[in-house]
């Protein structure tokens, strides 16, 4: 019933969903958004060699996530992640960007290292709006996450 | 940000090219987080190791090297994922722990005491009252603001060492009064009796309240913990919440009173911890092949005081057949280990005691755990539980005793 509600308010055009973002680092970026309601660790959840999401159990289990824009409510732990983006885009499998409701500063710092665009806050929740599949646009000097067109 | 003349000087590149990129680095970090300035830290802990920062990570340090960095204020380096003794035995990548040795001679190069340890404040260095640091390893940090009263936001690997080259840091998050003031309040009901008690407890805590942002204030305990309760306590909080801070009335510096902990500001919430919330962590792990071969004591590493208990817990004991049990502990603890005997008790028993390493960052950890036909991983650290997730392991927390119970008996309880 709840997924019914959450779903009915997804429009169908999706040309008019915005999402502004309270703080951002990072170049304008386009890609396939990935929509978590499950925090995320590139350490704890991540296996940094294949891109792939392997912690069991997790809700993007099995998803890779290279080329994606990756839609987190949280960010889990851990130090170790600092280092974590600057290796897994060395190695061709970063995300396009990376977009948390609340974040930390690993995870701030290991993406300017890296140079990979990272927000934190919203002004509405990406699962109401957003869906895995549609292709979204983050601009983060504009501080905002454009819908750009529905997935299949 | 507002910058001094020193550090305007830095970025016209008059203090040399890697001082110049490392402050670049801090200052988008500052201006993400709305920071105006930089403060000066008199100590840096820094994570790197090949496991953790790969071939691009020692391509990095070795530039730095080669281009004459330098560390401007003591820096001291977390567990790492080789302890070298041990590559052939745990099949580890000779080729990889190679690269970890040059890695090592690097950091040595630019000035870095590589002491391997993520225990550094019970063993290396213990901070002052509003002490500003560059801490990595998040165990790390939750213990120099909440039981030192110290001021470290996490700094990751890349971020610790921009601080080192600068000797200064981004002044935002915990380094500000506003961000350490208690946010929620944890009543503590039941009296946690094990450093997995003292997890479990964090665990309910941290995973209700994932934010880098929240602070528990736990009211209630009744007794005095020890720094090795506190250290589990916070490892676990910094893990399953990712908190940098908690307070504990009565206990910690900035906790004299609730009110005090919290700053004069109402809680933004409330909630108990019983000994039945307590019970359900432990009946809440599954293990689908009542498998029990992999038993840890690791994440953090063990404190001396941890090695003479786990000493006793074995002494006259033999691990089961079949059964692996890794110990990790920083080099001094080991060495005082040896000279009172604990270690010796240990490897008599069978276990497997690994210095300067903690074991989710072992390298090779997945395929050694495939080899091995370890599906599950048993420890009394909530920490480890949840962080070695990624390498496939079915994990499951147990009491101290129960866990040299498993590891000597080969039966799952």
């Amino acid at each position: 019933m709840r997924r019914d509600r959450v779903h009915r308010r997804i429009p169908v055009s999706g040309a008019s969903v915005t999402i502004r973002v309270n703080r951002a680092f990072g170049p304008v970026v386009e890609g396939e958004a990935v929509v978590s309601g499950e925090g995320f660790s590139p350490r704890y959840d991540l296996d940094r060699w294949s891109g792939v999401i392997t912690k069991r159990g997790h809700p993007l289990e099995g998803v890779n996530i290279r080329d994606k824009v990756l839609f987190f409510p949280t960010a889990k732990g851990g130090i170790a992640a600092g280092w974590a983006f600057f290796d897994i885009k060395a190695k061709g499998l970063a995300p396009r960007a990376l977009v948390f409701g609340v974040t930390n500063p690993v995870m701030v710092q290991g993406a300017v290292f890296a140079n990979l665009t990272i927000t934190e806050g919203w002004s509405r929740a990406p699962r109401e709006c957003i869906r895995s599949g549609d292709i979204v646009r983050v601009d983060p000097a504009a501080k905002t996450i454009r819908l750009l067109k529905r997935g299949g | 940000m507002r910058l001094n003349a020193e550090e305007r000087a830095m970025l016209r590149g008059e203090r040399g090219e890697p001082v110049r990129r490392a402050l670049e680095l801090q200052l988008e970090v500052g201006k993400f987080y709305n920071a105006r300035r930089f403060v000066p830290v008199t100590n840096v802990h820094m994570m790197g190791d090949i496991e953790v920062m790969g071939d691009s990570g020692l391509d990095h340090l070795c530039r730095l090297a080669q281009a004459g960095a330098r560390c401007e204020v003591p820096v001291t380096t977390n567990a790492r994922c080789f302890d070298f003794a041990y590559v052939d035995r745990l099949g580890q990548d000779a080729g990889e722990a190679a690269k970890e040795r040059r890695l090592i001679g690097w950091l040595r190069q630019m000035n870095v005491v590589t002491t391997d340890t993520c225990i550094n404040y019970q063993t290396v260095y213990q901070p002052h009252f509003g002490e500003r640091l560059a801490w990595g390893d998040t165990g790390t940090v939750i213990w120099a603001n909440s039981v030192c009263g110290a001021r470290s936001n996490f700094e990751s690997g890349p971020a610790a060492m921009a601080a080192a080259m600068t000797g200064r840091v981004p002044e935002y998050g915990f380094h500000l009064d506003p961000h350490r003031r208690g946010t929620f309040v944890v009543e503590v009901l039941a009296e946690p009796k094990d450093y997995a008690e003292w997890g479990a407890m964090a665990k309910l805590v941290g995973e209700s309240h994932q934010s880098y942002f929240a602070v528990p204030v736990f009211t209630g305990v009744k007794r005095a913990p020890t720094a090795d309760e506190l250290k589990h306590l916070g490892a676990a909080l910094a893990s399953y919440g990712s908190m940098a801070m908690y307070h504990m009335v009565g206990v910690t510096p900035e906790a004299p009173t609730l009110r005090a902990a919290l700053g004069g500001r109402k809680p933004r919430g409330r909630m108990r911890i019983t000994r039945a919330d307590i019970e359900r962590v432990f009946a809440g792990y599954r293990n689908p092949d009542n498998s029990c071969n992999f038993v840890v004591f690791s994440g953090p590493q063990q404190s001396l005081l941890e090695m003479r208990q786990l000493a006793d817990l074995f002494d006259g004991r033999r691990v089961h057949p079949g059964t692996t049990v890794m110990v990790t502990t920083a080099n001094g603890v080991l060495s005082a280990a040896r000279a009172l005997g604990y270690a010796q008790k240990l490897e008599t028993a069978g276990v497997t005691i690994l210095e300067g390493v903690c074991v989710y960052i072992l390298q090779n950890l997945t395929r050694m755990r495939a080899a091995n036909g370890w599906t599950n991983m048993i420890s009394n650290s909530a920490k480890i539980v949840n962080t070695i997730t990624a390498h496939k392991f079915n994990t499951i927390l147990r009491r101290t005793h129960e866990c040299v119970e498993i590891a000597c008996t080969g039966v799952f309880r």
